[in-house]
């Protein structure tokens, strides 16, 4: 990450105003911290998502919902779906999404647009994508900085994770010329992970999660090890087949058919202003679906001057988007495999972006995780933050983080000499005995922490106390299959003494379904230490301690003793 | 982290004679790590910030390696080298999709039914990137979308787990043909042969399937291998190849007959591709020279037991034999010896008889010798009498041995009272022996 860092403005700390700025392809978000706790702001129409479109009538610049609405009428000066082009040569863009408004040229292999921004009469303007994004950035700031009362000069600004270097560069000479200083780019499911931890309840612990963003034109999983409140990308994976445009194609061909049913030989998908009223009613359409099981498609004369009304119930909904729900199934799956992990191994799932408020799409993940994972959705989760709301509100928790920082520093420190650091493939832990005697690892610091690290545990010694074995290993999973028992044929006499589980057999699931559990194995042992005189019914603390050359020393002693043991590994 | 978990599992005793210096055995180090780059966000990134900038400088060296030894996650798209693109497949007609090789459009040849979801994905964004007609117009060509189209209507299909398996089951492009005899005339029999199997595989619905195998697979593993085939579970299916089926309302006689036909075509050639896999098995199987070799030793493991059997069947029928020859010779030896011995023992009783015979003879002889024990004169027939009745009586007292000791003492003897004295000393050890009573035998004592 060698892009130019914070000052670009010769803005002081003592100066700054800071913001977080979430910038999609569909829609873009601001927000700011109030002592401490992130505020989306509304923009002068009230909307917290506000549409990341430039449209141009008459020499006026509109933008958010009511440049979308220019769609309809006018939809060569409307400028949509911009963002990813920044940075990017026209040969490697995909124009797809900007088929319906203004279509992206090449001008000398940069990405422009070409626009009647001025009053009727004058030539129009080829604006290259980056003149456009510093106008919308342009307004997003206004609209901060009136709800703020004061000029905002900074921001802290979320990308895809596989955003090019090129293409940040772009984004922070577009944010420059509009007069904003560009704290830090953020990884966009960074920043969803810090809206959830920075809550006041959230606890600190060591989980494996999935942030799931799905957007309008795209969707990024990534796999998150967050370890003592550091975080790491395991792997990721970028979808631009299954998104939320596919639904609202999904909904424009059912409303099309529907309308067709009614006037055979009138397809509103014929001309373009019906197929912007449709596009635009058939995304309402879906939004309204989220909330309520029942949604109205009602457009004044959708094609050849021909109202048209309708209904259509959740289920049909889920019903004619199945195929794409299952895209995104399959994206989780696949990218968890991508990380060599299992869902077992997965705790948490936050789902991000506007999709994400479908709940047929959070139901699904509810029922590919386990039941300890918690699906972070408004479907599954009353605590859920608004998947719409996450990348904003981490940007602007970075922002107010470092927003006092002298550029310098902040530059210093998100440098990969201070970033790229070793993390341990192994888990290590601590041996304790099982119920019937039998040696467990219990896991003390989770793989793939970054080092140096250092945990902490409490265990229960022995029942009569006395002297103890702190055995010292590491420790790897393994996932354990379990076949359903074909049914017994006939009331047999014992199946033999191995069985290690009380199975609940309640004989209730006629469909046999394999039980899968994630078993620690034991590793190689690291080093055994002996605590002695420990009490009746007291507690043994051990801590590791794994230096950033993986050097280890463990520190043991009786909970409340005095004195204790101490010893290092050399590093490998 | 600052506070504790709790582990309610409890440790271990130490274990008896357990001793370290210290109370502290080191044993091993940890084994692997991996360079990551952690996300500078959030407050404890600035910690770690802090800790790590305070305690070194960073040279630009430093930087530089830590950049590059850092595990990369975003792979970039341009790894893949991309598959030249055939003048006439660019040229196709989008209506007719159900003809083309959607791999081959997307540049997916050498892949086909092993191209994973994320490899078609990004391969269709090289192509829309590539062939998108707004790119076209906008650079001043044709506005011919057909080539386009074609891209999206491969996409459609590949990314539809269900309409991918039912293209992938007529995609005769992934076959591998049988090898020809001539091929095989070459050797490499197992690789040829595998590599039929290993695409043949792809049909299978379960998974894993085992492999062919080489010269070197034993004999379970080559049983498995075509018990598995010979009894494979396709789900390869011929829905695609179906005959268009009218859209409209109005033939619906004719909708039902070509679903009725085209059910009936789907059947047909399932049943053919099974056929198809069982004349592939034979063949394989026949030439298989693994089996040959497990039946010639399940052969010669057979005939050696036949003729183990044999061998040991005749060995038995002759030991029989022999031991019933043995012990016929034993009992004929036997009965000849008993009777020699009966026919000794006869002889020996007889001579004993005669020898006794003999000897009462001397005996009575003895006492007319001595006249009876009458003196000179003739005896009286009563004292004859006595007499011999005494001499029978003590025959009758002593057994033939006696009767011949008895008789050598008296052979010979001519003088009465010698005879006499024989007689009385016999009967006086008789009496002594308590075998006759004093007085019993009056006439020769
Ligand atoms: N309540 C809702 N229910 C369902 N879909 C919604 C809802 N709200 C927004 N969306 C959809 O979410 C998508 C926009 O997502 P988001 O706001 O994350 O956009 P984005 O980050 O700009 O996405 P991208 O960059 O991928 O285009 C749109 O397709 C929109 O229709």
């Amino acid at each position: 990450m060698t892009e130019k860092g914070a000052g670009q403005l010769g803005v002081s700390p003592s100066d700054r105003c800071a913001i977080g700025i979430s910038f999609g392809n569909s829609y873009s978000s601001i927000a700011c911290t109030i002592d401490d706790s992130p505020v989306v702001i509304a923009n002068e129409d009230g909307d917290r998502q506000i549409p990341t479109i430039l449209s141009y009538v008459d020499g006026e610049e509109y933008t958010g919902n009511q440049a979308k609405a220019m769609l309809i009428r006018n939809p060569k000066n409307t400028v949509i779906s911009f963002k990813d082009f920044l940075g990017q040569e026209f040969k490697s863009i995909d124009p797809t999404h900007c088929h319906a408004a203004a279509h992206p040229q090449d001008a000398n292999g940069t990405v422009s647009f070409t626009i009647q921004d001025k009053v009727e009469g004058e030539p129009p303007s080829t604006l290259s994508v980056k003149e456009i994004s510093t106008r919308y950035l342009r307004r997003l700031l206004q609209s901060a900085s009136d709800y703020l009362g004061k000029k905002v000069t900074s921001a802290v600004i979320t990308v895809p994770t596989n955003f090019t270097e090129s293409q940040r560069e772009a984004l922070i000479r577009a944010a420059n010329d509009a007069e904003l200083e560009v704290l830090q780019l953020i990884n966009e499911p960074i920043a969803s992970v810090l809206a959830y931890d920075a809550r006041p309840e959230a606890k600190l612990e060591d989980k494996i999660i999935v942030v799931a963003d799905l957007g309008g034109t795209r969707s990024d999983v990534a796999v998150v090890a967050s370890r003592g409140g550091l975080y790491t990308i395991l792997a990721t994976a970028h979808d631009y087949e299954f998104a939320g445009v596919h639904l609202d194609t999904v909904l424009m061909d059912h409303f099309a058919k529907e309308f067709m049913k009614k006037n055979p030989n009138v397809d509103p998908r014929g001309n373009a202003r019906s197929l912007a009223k449709l596009k635009a009613e058939s995304e309402a359409a879906k939004k309204a679906l989220s909330i309520g099981t029942n949604a109205s498609f009602s457009v004044e004369s959708l094609a050849d001057g021909i109202d048209f009304q309708t209904t259509i119930n959740r289920l049909r909904y889920e019903t004619i988007a199945r195929k794409v729900f299952e895209g995104f199934n399959r994206l989780v799956e696949g990218v968890i495999k991508k990380a060599g992990l299992d869902v077992l191994d997965i705790d948490e799932v936050i789902l991000s972006g506007g999709t994400s408020h479908t709940p047929r799409i959070a139901n699904n993940f509810r029922a590919i995780f386990p039941e300890t994972t918690s699906i972070q959705a408004p479907a599954t989760s009353a605590t859920a933050i608004n998947p719409s709301e996450l990348q904003a509100r981490g940007a602007a928790l970075q922002a107010s983080l470092i927003q006092e920082y002298e550029s310098d520093d902040i530059e210093q420190s998100t440098h990969p000499a201070v970033t790229t650091v070793k993390h341990i493939t192994n888990a290590i832990g601590v041996i304790s005995l099982s119920g019937d005697g039998e040696e467990i690892f219990t896991p003390i610091i989770a793989p793939e922490t970054a080092v140096p690290a250092r945990r902490t545990v409490h265990i229960a010694a022995p029942e009569n106390g006395g002297d103890v074995l702190v055995k010292i290993t590491e420790g790897g999973t393994h996932i354990k299959v379990t076949k359903p028992e074909p049914k017994p044929k006939e009331n047999g006499e014992k199946e033999g003494e191995d069985e290690d589980e009380d199975d609940s057999d309640f004989d209730s699931e006629e469909e046999e379904e394999e039980h899968r559990e994630k078993i620690w194995k034991i590793g190689t042992t690291l080093a055994e230490a002996a605590v002695r005189d420990v009490k009746k019914g007291g507690k043994v603390e051990v801590t590791i301690n794994v230096a950033g050359d993986l050097a280890v020393t463990i520190t043991t002693r009786a909970v409340g003793g005095k004195g204790g043991v101490r010893g290092t590994l050399p590093a490998p | 982290m600052a506070t504790s978990t709790i582990v309610a599992r409890p440790l271990p005793v130490l274990p008896e004679g357990w001793s370290a210096e210290k109370d502290f055995k080191p044993i091993g180090s940890i084994t692997a790590s991996t360079q990551r780059t952690i996300e500078p966000v959030g407050p404890h990134f600035l910690a770690h910030a802090r800790r790590a900038r305070h305690k070194r400088t960073f040279s630009e060296d430093d930087r530089i390696q830590a950049q590059e030894s850092a595990k990369k996650i975003e792979k970039d798209d341009e790894s893949d080298v991309s598959e030249p693109e055939d003048p006439l497949m660019l040229q196709r007609e989008a209506k007719d999709w159900k003809s083309q090789d959607h791999y081959q459009v997307l540049g997916l040849s050498k892949y086909r039914w092993k191209a994973t979801e994320e490899q078609i994905k990004r391969a269709h964004r090289k192509k829309v990137l590539k062939h998108h007609p707004d790119k076209k117009a906008a650079q001043g060509s044709t506005e011919d979308d057909n080539f386009f189209k074609c891209i999206q209507k491969a996409t459609e299909v590949l990314l539809d787990p269900v309409k991918r398996r039912q293209f992938d089951s007529v995609d005769e492009k992934a076959d591998v043909d049988p090898p020809t005899k001539k091929e095989l005339a070459k050797g490499n029999y197992y690789k040829l042969w595998g590599r039929v199997f290993k695409s043949e595989a792809r049909f299978s619905k379960q998974q894993p399937v085992p492999t062919f195998g080489d010269e070197n697979s034993t004999k379970e593993e080559v049983e498995n291998f075509y018990n598995f085939w010979y009894n494979f579970d396709s789900w390869r299916s011929f829905e695609y190849l179906d005959e268009d089926v009218p859209d409209d309302n109005e033939n619906r006689d004719q909708k039902r007959h070509m679903e009725r036909k085209n059910a009936n075509a789907r059947k047909k050639k399932k049943a053919e591709d099974n056929a198809r896999l069982r004349k592939l098995l034979d063949e394989c199987s026949a030439g298989d020279e693994r089996i040959k070799k497990f039946r010639q030793e399940a052969n010669a493991a057979k005939n050696k037991k036949r003729l183990d059997k044999e061998a040991a069947e005749k060995k038995a029928k002759e030991d029989a034999r022999l031991k019933k020859e043995a012990e016929e010779k034993a009992a004929k030896e036997a009965e000849e010896k008993a009777k020699a011995e009966r026919e000794a023992n006869k002889k020996a009783k007889e001579a004993a008889k005669n020898a006794v015979k003999k000897n009462k003879r001397v005996l009575r002889g003895s006492v007319k010798d001595a006249n009876y024990f009458a003196g000179s004169g003739d005896a009286s027939p009563a004292q004859i009498d006595a007499v011999l009745n005494d001499v029978e009586l003590v025959q009758g007292k002593i057994d033939p041995d006696e009767i011949a000791a008895l008789a050598g003492k008296l052979n010979g003897l001519k003088v009465a009272d010698e005879i006499k004295g024989v007689w009385s000393e016999e009967v006086k050890r008789l009496v002594a022996a308590g075998k006759l009573k004093d007085g019993d035998v009056k006439s020769l004592v």
